[in-house]
C-alpha cells in the first residue's frame, strides 16, 4: 500500500495522499484530473482499469461547495484509490468519459443530482430524476419533500404537478444534546491537574 | 435515414430534350420504438428508447429513473439503524447483501468488529441470498427467451429460501437483518438443521434445472454469440460479479479481497470464456452450485455465542434486561430515537453482491445521521452497456441481453 502512495503522489496535480480507515485516498487538483485518471489507468504499477463509483458531495459552508469522488479499483493488481476533487457550482470538471466510458451515467448523475457540470460530456441529460424536473435533488439546500408533487387529476384526465402541500410540518429534530455537545466543561482543568 | 440518388440525365440533357431531374429518393425503414417502461421483459420500468433498422437495432437509449425514491437523500435524514431497511427496497431480490454493504461501512467507521456467530450468519444469508436472486434471475430470463417451465420450478424453491429468510429476521424480502454490530437477533432453534437439510436436496434442483436449459437447443440458440462482451471492455464499462467472470476476468471480491467468513470457506470461483449471454447464464449457475458448498462449510464451522457486539450504545438490550435494569432502558430509549453518534470520516465500502460489486460510500461528521450515502448500484454499470452491448442485434436479442446483466430497477434509479 505504501508503494502505491508514493507512485500515486509523485503524480502530476496530486495534491496529498492519505490513508484512511485503510484506505487510500488522493485529493488532486480539479483541471488536471483527466490526465491524472490517465496516468492512474496506464501506469503499469498502479493499473487502475475500472472505475467502480462516482460521487458527489455538497459541503455548502466551503468556498468549493462539491467534492467529487472518484473511487478506482485495479482488478490485475488488486488494489482500490479514491480520488477527490473540489468545485464550485459554476466551475466544470473535465470529464473522464473517454477513459472510462462507463463514467458517462456517473457523471450524468451528479449533474442530475448536484449540478456539477462536466466539460467535455457529450450526454449531460439528467439521468434519475423526472423529465422536466428542476433543481439538484441532493444539494443540502434543496428540501427532502422537494417542491412539487404530483396526482392524476380527473377532470383533465391527465397527471398534473403542484406545489406541494404538508398536512403535517416537516419536523428536523436536533438530537445534538447540550451535554454532550459541550466536549469541554467548566471545570474539566481541574480533573487533568495531578 | 434517406439515400438520394441523382442520376447524371441532366447535364447531357439537350435543350429540346426537357425532363424533370431524375432523383429518386429511396426511404430506409428507420423508426423508434419505445421498449417499456410496462414490458414484461424489461425487468422492471426500464424505459429503453430504440432506434431501429427494420428488426435490428441501431441504437439503445435507456431513460431510467422511473423508480427513483430518493433513498440517499432519505439516508441523509435518518439516523444508522433507521437507514438499514432502505438497503432492503433497492436490490429486493437480494436484500441482504446489500444490508451487508451498509453494516460494513458503519462497522469500519465505528471501529467495530461483529461476534464470530454474527459473522458466520451473514456469510450463510449472504450466499442464500445470492441463491435466491440468481434463482430468481435464471428463471425470468428463461421466461423472457420464452421456457416456462423454469420459473414455476424456480419459485417453488425460492419459497423454501424465503422461509428460512422469515425464520431468521421475521420477513420474507425486505429483511432488515444485518445491522451495524451484528445481526437483529440469533436464529431460531432447529433453523440450521432445516438449512441443512434443505442444502443437501439443493443440488439435485440446479440438476434438474439444468436439463431444462443447458444443453436446450432453443435456449443456445438465443443465448450464445448474443451479446459478447470481451473483458477489455467490461472492465472499462464497470462490470463485476457474474458479468465481468463471463468475459473471462477472474475477479471475486470473496476471493481476491474477502471480507467477514469468506477467507475461511473452500469454495471455487466460476470464471467463463466467451462473454455472451450462454456464459453470463453459466456462471449464476455455477455460483449456486458454490453457494450450496459454502453454506453447508458455515453451518459445520458455526458455533453458538452472541450475535451482536456487546455494546448497548449500538446494539439494543436484551427484552429481560430492560424488565429489570433502568440502563438497558435508556440505552433502548437512547438508540431507537437518537441512534448512535459516528465519528467523522469516510469510507468505501463494498461486498460481492449476487449482481456484483455493491458499494456504499458513507460520509460520516460525526452526528447520529450519515452525511452521504452514496450506493454504488451494480447495475447502474451494467444497464449502461447496453447501448453497446445491443448495437446490430435484433430486437428479440436485446430482451435477451437485459436479461443476462440482471438488471433490478429498484437498485440502479434508488
Amino acid at each position: 500500500m505504501a508503494d502505491i502512495a508514493e507512485i500515486i503522489a509523485a503524480l502530476p496535480s496530486v495534491t496529498k495522499v492519505e490513508l484512511e480507515h485503510g484506505e487510500l485516498v488522493a485529493h488532486a487538483d480539479r483541471a488536471g484530473i483527466a490526465t491524472l485518471c490517465e496516468a492512474l489507468r496506464d501506469h503499469p504499477e498502479l493499473r487502475f482499469e475500472q472505475m467502480m463509483d462516482l460521487a458527489g458531495l455538497d459541503w455548502p459552508q466551503r468556498e468549493d461547495r462539491f467534492q467529487i469522488v472518484y473511487n478506482l479499483l485495479s482488478v490485475s493488481l488488486n488494489h482500490r484509490v479514491r480520488v477527490i476533487i473540489t468545485t464550485d457550482e459554476v466551475v466544470p470538471v473535465p470529464s473522464v468519459h473517454t477513459i472510462w466510458p462507463v463514467a458517462t451515467w456517473w457523471e450524468r448523475e451528479a449533474w442530475d443530482m448536484f449540478g456539477i457540470a462536466f466539460s467535455g460530456q457529450p450526454d449531460l441529460r439528467r439521468i434519475l430524476t423526472d423529465y422536466g424536473f428542476e433543481g439538484h435533488p441532493l444539494r443540502k439546500d434543496f428540501p427532502l419533500t422537494g417542491y412539487v408533487e404530483v396526482r392524476y387529476d380527473e377532470e383533465r384526465k391527465s397527471v398534473v404537478y403542484e406545489p406541494v402541500k404538508l398536512t403535517q410540518d416537516f419536523r428536523n429534530f436536533d438530537f445534538v444534546s447540550p451535554w454532550e455537545a459541550m466536549t469541554t466543561l467548566p471545570g474539566d482543568e481541574k480533573a487533568k491537574r495531578v | 435515414m434517406s439515400l438520394t440518388t441523382s442520376s447524371d440525365v441532366i447535364g447531357k440533357a439537350t435543350p429540346d430534350q426537357v425532363m424533370a431531374p431524375a432523383t429518386k429518393t429511396v426511404e430506409i425503414d428507420s423508426h423508434s420504438i419505445n421498449f417499456g417502461p410496462q414490458h414484461p421483459a424489461a425487468h422492471g420500468v426500464l424505459r429503453l428508447i430504440l432506434e431501429m433498422d427494420g428488426e435490428v437495432v441501431e441504437r439503445a437509449d435507456p431513460h431510467i429513473g422511473l423508480l427513483h425514491r430518493g433513498t440517499e437523500k432519505l439516508i441523509e435524514y435518518k439516523s444508522y439503524i433507521q437507514a438499514v431497511p432502505y438497503f432492503d427496497r433497492l436490490d429486493y431480490v437480494s436484500p441482504m447483501c446489500q444490508e451487508h454493504a451498509f453494516a460494513l461501512a458503519t462497522e469500519k467507521l465505528l471501529g467495530i468488529e461483529a461476534p464470530e456467530r454474527a459473522k458466520w450468519i451473514r456469510t450463510l444469508f449472504s450466499e442464500i441470498t445470492r441463491i435466491l436472486n440468481h434463482l430468481l434471475n435464471v428463471t425470468t430470463y428463461a421466461l423472457d427467451v420464452g421456457a416456462i417451465t423454469p420459473s414455476l420450478w424456480g419459485f417453488e424453491e425460492r419459497e423454501t429460501l424465503m422461509e428460512f429468510h422469515e425464520a431468521a429476521s421475521g420477513a420474507r424480502l425486505h429483511a432488515n437483518y444485518f445491522r451495524p454490530g451484528g445481526v437483529a437477533k440469533d436464529l431460531p432453534a432447529g433453523l440450521e438443521d432445516k438449512i441443512a437439510a434443505w442444502a443437501s436436496t439443493f443440488p439435485k434442483f440446479i440438476d434438474d434445472l439444468e436439463t431444462l436449459l443447458t444443453n436446450n437447443r432453443i435456449w443456445k440458440q438465443r443465448l450464445v454469440d448474443i451479446g459478447i462482451v470481451p473483458a477489455e471492455m467490461a472492465l472499462a464499462w464497470g462490470f463485476t460479479g457474474p458479468c465481468l467472470r463471463a468475459s473471462g476476468v477472474p475477479w471475486d471480491l470473496r476471493k481476491s479481497q474477502p471480507y467477514e467468513m469468506y477467507d475461511q470457506l473452500d469454495f471455487k470461483i466460476a470464471v467463463g470464456r466467451n462473454g455472451d449471454c450462454y456464459d453470463r447464464y453459466l456462471m449464476r449457475i455455477g455460483e449456486m452450485r458454490e453457494s450450496v458448498k459454502m453454506i453447508q462449510q458455515c453451518l459445520a464451522k458455526m458455533k453458538p455465542g452472541p450475535v451482536k457486539v456487546q455494546d448497548n450504545k449500538i446494539t439494543p438490550p436484551t427484552r429481560a434486561a430492560m424488565k429489570q435494569s433502568m440502563e438497558a432502558l435508556i440505552h433502548h430509549f437512547k438508540l431507537y430515537t437518537e441512534g448512535f453518534h459516528v465519528p467523522a470520516g469516510a469510507t468505501y465500502t463494498a461486498v460481492e453482491a449476487p449482481k456484483g460489486e455493491f458499494g456504499v460510500y458513507l460520509v460520516a461528521d460525526g452526528s447520529n445521521r450519515p452525511y452521504r450515502c452514496k450506493i454504488r448500484a451494480t447495475g447502474f454499470a451494467h444497464l449502461q452497456a447496453i447501448e453497446v452491448m445491443s448495437k446490430r442485434h435484433m430486437l428479440a436479442d436485446a430482451v435477451a441481453i437485459i436479461g443476462s446483466l440482471d438488471i433490478v430497477f429498484g437498485e440502479i434509479d434508488r
